[in-house]
């Protein structure tokens, strides 16, 4: 038996009102082009200056500091903290395991709390400070939690590690470290399907009771 | 001085650690979607929403007009791809991707938009529309036994009498079901392709094979061979889904074509559920008898396990019933379903996880029947030699392994009679599940290279999926040419480097080490016929250069995949011992204690291979108590689809896991004594969970996973 029907998810009313606004801003930036004088025009729709020209509409300053290094970008409103961190900014080792907060693999501090950056908007950031795994340590100096991991092999591929040891220093510091069975509350919010589990508990303990600055 | 590891039962801290540590650590460590590759562009895929049927029309034209869009692919604009051509009417191959309007499964991907930025092509795909000819689907295997059929031959093993087990004084007949578990690694399946010259690509992609990948992507574009640079230096995690070449992987390719870009295709966590494989639904059926004292006379095993429509997958389901115990009658059968469903793959274990779930519950139940200790009852039918072909192991301690686990876990506190344990308000119960895995090696090529400062590079093609085969193969370089590990470079995961097998199977260790060790052997020789002697225990490479100017002394060594398995049956095994609290209220399930005991040869790498059996065993505990990828019948689509609602096992779930090592070597398999250890880490697991669950409780569940509402129904 065949039917025929569509099956299409339905746009929404706003991204429908979205899409003419910005089908609006191409085409009047087209025209304003077109009254100067059409030679402009038609080399404007190469080089693409309608795109540029309602790009600029499309986006909002942001200022934020990561890992000591202050920022000026313009972003979209809807790019995450994440996708600017490793799109824009080259930071990939703040990782993207799920995009719904729901792994745990793009952990950031922000202003020292840890967060989930894929649900978090770029927009949301301005004057804050982020720190992600590439500012953990200091210069060759590792972080302990670092060391900790790393001594007692607390990730196997390593791309849930990022987020882990984020989470780890934040749980610390939150005082959510004070038995194995806190730890493994506190710190399953970030997944690892290698496994790593009691060793990354192990880490999280050496470093809690060795008390180092974290 | 270092204190003196214990190779049995290593600690976490025990053993060198991980070479590329300090790289993961830090966030350096480069996964495939973090190249920053010039002029780089972005793919979204768009996938079919309906499980079976055509693709009636298209609406791109919102999408292309969408801001930053510069291309939606479809099957009716995208470039051809040679390996598709011609179309052999009647072969069941790879999906033909892009290639024309047919679906055979929800999700299935029918377009690729491609953006200058992520967030651009994300809604760009969301504002893709499709019309189809919807055609009625199957997804439910269960309803389906009737289309099985057998994926190659009749299907069919026997050895002595057919059902014997239903002559035996004692036997049961029970089903045991496996749902689709998804291999889901942290890093999602991604890949950057970028053409370089009409015949010439690069890409950077998540693959447990770089040289299989240069290959299906040479034979599908008809680019010649060394045209095709594949690079994957760090995989986060794959379990099996990067084993092959994907639908995925080709769009990507075909995409950078039409826009002449470099194209980044990162899957979605939903897309990982449609488009990467994973271990399929299985239903088995086990009949099983013993004599009364429990020397086993029969074991009959059917499976049926789901495939996709267009192509065959098989795993060994039913192996394990044909060799793990001394029963000298015995019968299988295994069937394929063809289902409105992506392909599966190979996950972890394969289908020996599967196998050992049915059979090692199976066991357990007749223990009790029996009323003799499983433990007990195992050794009675303990397989002194190889039952399917008479061969002798080339090594086998599944005995010692059983004394270890059960010391470890404490057996003797064991209550032969289901549901009498009980502590602060919780059952307790003890289960013990085994693996077994055949211990495979194949040929690899390893380039050594002694430089002038006296460090040495060893190079392979091969990928480290997170086992830490680089750390493996450093140390057994270190032990060979008697010089400090941390002397020793290890470089690998690119096309263009020394062939290797793909990274699955068990096999990476045995493989690629003993290339290792050749190159080292091949390397001393070269450096003896320099210095005329044969050195001494710690020579200064260095020295020895400098002294008949020398930049650098270089070998290429090919070591073959073995010999003897004409004469002996080769396999590493696992028993997993596991202590449960249930909760009679709200059946509830903790793991309380682990013990997981390996007879994988030789320990190589003390500090990755506890972490290995330790993974294994957290995937075996995922599969017995939460994993089932859940389809809605009616629409044939995954309906939990991502981290929240399939459930994998989360730091809570988890207490201490001991990794424990039998550690004698294996004279036959490699030079090194080591087999492999990554499937047996799981396979035995989940019944080792169902096994404690009745021992606490009373309960029996065939049916994973063992969640509260089984328990206490």
């Amino acid at each position: 038996m065949e039917s025929k029907e569509s099956l299409t998810m339905p746009v929404n009313e706003q991204e429908v009102k979205d899409s003419s606004r910005r089908i609006f801003l191409k085409q009047s930036s087209l025209l304003t082009a077109v009254a100067f004088t059409p030679g402009i025009a038609v080399k404007a729709a190469d080089l693409h200056v309608d795109e540029e020209i309602a790009a600029v509409f499309e986006k909002m300053p942001l200022k934020m500091e990561v890992n000591g290094k202050p920022h000026n970008l313009s972003v979209e409103p809807r790019s995450t903290l994440l996708d600017i961190l490793r799109e824009q900014l080259d930071l990939t080792g703040t990782k993207k395991g799920c995009d719904h907060g729901q792994c745990g693999a793009c952990t950031v501090h922000v202003d020292g709390r840890r967060i989930n950056s894929c649900l978090t908007l770029g927009v949301m950031m301005n004057g804050k400070k982020i720190t992600t795994i590439e500012g953990l340590a200091h210069g060759d100096q590792l972080h302990p939690m670092q060391e900790a991991f790393i001594k007692h092999d607390g990730f196997q591929c390593g791309y849930c590690t990022p987020g882990q040891i984020m989470s780890a220093v934040a749980c610390i510091r939150e005082g959510h470290a004070g038995s194995e069975h806190e730890i493994r509350e506190y710190m399953s919010g970030n997944i690892c399907r290698c496994g790593a589990y009691p060793n990354i508990v192990n880490a999280i303990q050496e470093v809690k009771n060795g008390g180092q600055a974290i | 001085m270092e204190k003196a590891i214990n190779i049995n039962r290593p600690s976490s801290a025990d053993g060198m650690s991980r070479i590329d540590g300090r790289l993961k650590v830090t966030g350096a460590a480069k996964y495939s979607a973090e190249y920053a590759v010039e002029g780089l562009t972005y793919g979204v895929l768009v996938g079919s929403a309906i499980a079976k049927g055509s693709i009636a029309a298209f609406d791109i034209k919102t999408a292309e007009r969408a801001p930053g869009v510069l291309f939606v692919v479809t099957y009716l604009n995208a470039p051809k791809v040679p390996g598709f051509q011609p179309d052999q009417k009647g072969v069941r191959a790879q999906l033909k991707v892009f290639n024309d309007d047919k679906i055979f499964y929800n999700g299935q991907p029918i377009a690729l938009v491609i953006a200058d930025t992520y967030e651009r092509a994300l809604y760009g795909a969301s504002l893709v529309k499709a019309t189809y000819n919807k055609e009625e689907h199957q997804t439910n295997l269960t309803e389906n036994f009737g289309k099985g059929y057998p994926p190659r031959g009749d299907g069919l093993y026997k050895r002595g009498t057919e059902d014997a087990w239903k002559s035996a004084p004692i036997k049961l007949e029970q089903e045991y079901m496996v749902p689709t578990n998804t291999h889901n690694p942290m890093e999602l399946h991604a890949i950057i392709a970028r053409w370089d010259a009409d015949d010439k690509i690069t890409v950077w992609d998540k693959t447990q094979g770089v040289k299989a990948t240069q290959h299906d992507i040479s034979q599908l574009f008809n680019i010649p061979l060394e045209n095709v640079q594949v690079n994957s230096r760090f995989v986060g995690g794959a379990f099996g889904s990067a084993l092959r070449t994907w639908p995925h992987e080709i769009v990507a390719i075909l995409g950078a074509k039409a826009v002449k870009k470099p194209v980044k295709l990162v899957l979605s966590r939903a897309d990982m559920f449609t488009s990467v494989g994973y271990r399929p639904h299985t239903w088995q059926k086990i009949g099983i008898g013993a004599t009364a004292d429990g020397k086993l006379t029969g074991i009959t095993h059917q499976a049926y396990g789901q495939t996709s429509p267009y192509e065959n997958f098989t795993e060994g389901a039913v192996n394990v019933s044909q060799s793990l115990y001394a029963c000298p009658n015995v019968n299988t059968k295994y069937n394929l379903v063809a289902l409105n469903v992506g392909t599966p793959t190979w996950m972890r274990g394969p289908g020996e996880a599967t196998g050992a779930f049915a059979l090692e519950s199976a066991l357990d139940e007749l223990s009790y029947v029996l009323s003799i200790d499983p433990v007990e009852l195992r050794l009675r039918n303990y397989a002194e030699t190889d039952p399917e072909n008479g061969k002798p192991f080339s090594s086998k301690y599944l005995k010692e392994a059983y004394q270890l686990g059960a010391d470890h876990i404490g057996w003797n506190d064991r209550k032969q009679q289901p549901g009498t344990v009980k502590k602060d308000g919780w059952f307790v119960g003890y289960g013990i599940g085994c693996g077994m895995f055949g211990a495979y090696r194949s040929g690899a090529t390893v380039k050594a290279t002694m430089k002038a400062d006296g460090t040495l590079h060893l190079q392979s093609a091969v990928s480290d999926i997170g086992p830490g085969t680089g750390t493996a193969m450093v140390l057994i370089a270190a032990e060979q040419m008697g010089m400090p590990a941390d002397k020793i470079s290890f470089e690998n995961g690119a096309s263009d480097l020394p062939q290797a097998p793909t990274q699955g199977g068990s096999a990476t260790t045995a493989s690629v080490g003993s290339a290792v060790h050749q190159a080292c052997v091949e390397l001393k020789d070269k450096i003896q016929k320099l210095t005329g002697n044969s050195g001494t225990d710690n020579p200064d490479y260095a020295q020895i250069l400098k002294q008949h100017d020398l930049p650098l002394l270089e070998v290429t060594a090919k070591s073959t995949g073995g010999e003897g398995r004409d004469k002996y049956s080769m396999n590493s095994w696992s028993v997993h011992f596991v202590k449960v609290l249930v909760n009679g209220s709200t059946g509830v399930v903790k793991i309380d204690k682990v013990a997981s005991v390996a007879d994988c040869g030789t320990i190589i790498s003390p500090k990755t291979a506890r972490s290995q059996i330790v993974g294994g065993a957290i995937g075996g505990i995922g599969m017995a108590l939460m994993e089932e990828a859940v389809i809605d019948h009616r629409y044939g689509r995954y309906i939990n689809n991502n981290y929240a609602d399939y459930h994998v096992p989360v730091n809570a779930d988890i207490p201490q896991i001991d990794a424990l090592f039998v550690n004698k070597p294996d004279p036959i398999l490699n030079p090194m004594g080591a087999k492999g250890m990554a499937e047996i880490a799981l396979v035995g697991m989940a019944a080792a969970v169902a096994n404690a669950v009745y021992n606490a409780t009373g309960k029996r569940v065939r049916e994973l996973p063992i969640t509260p509402d089984k328990v206490i129904a």
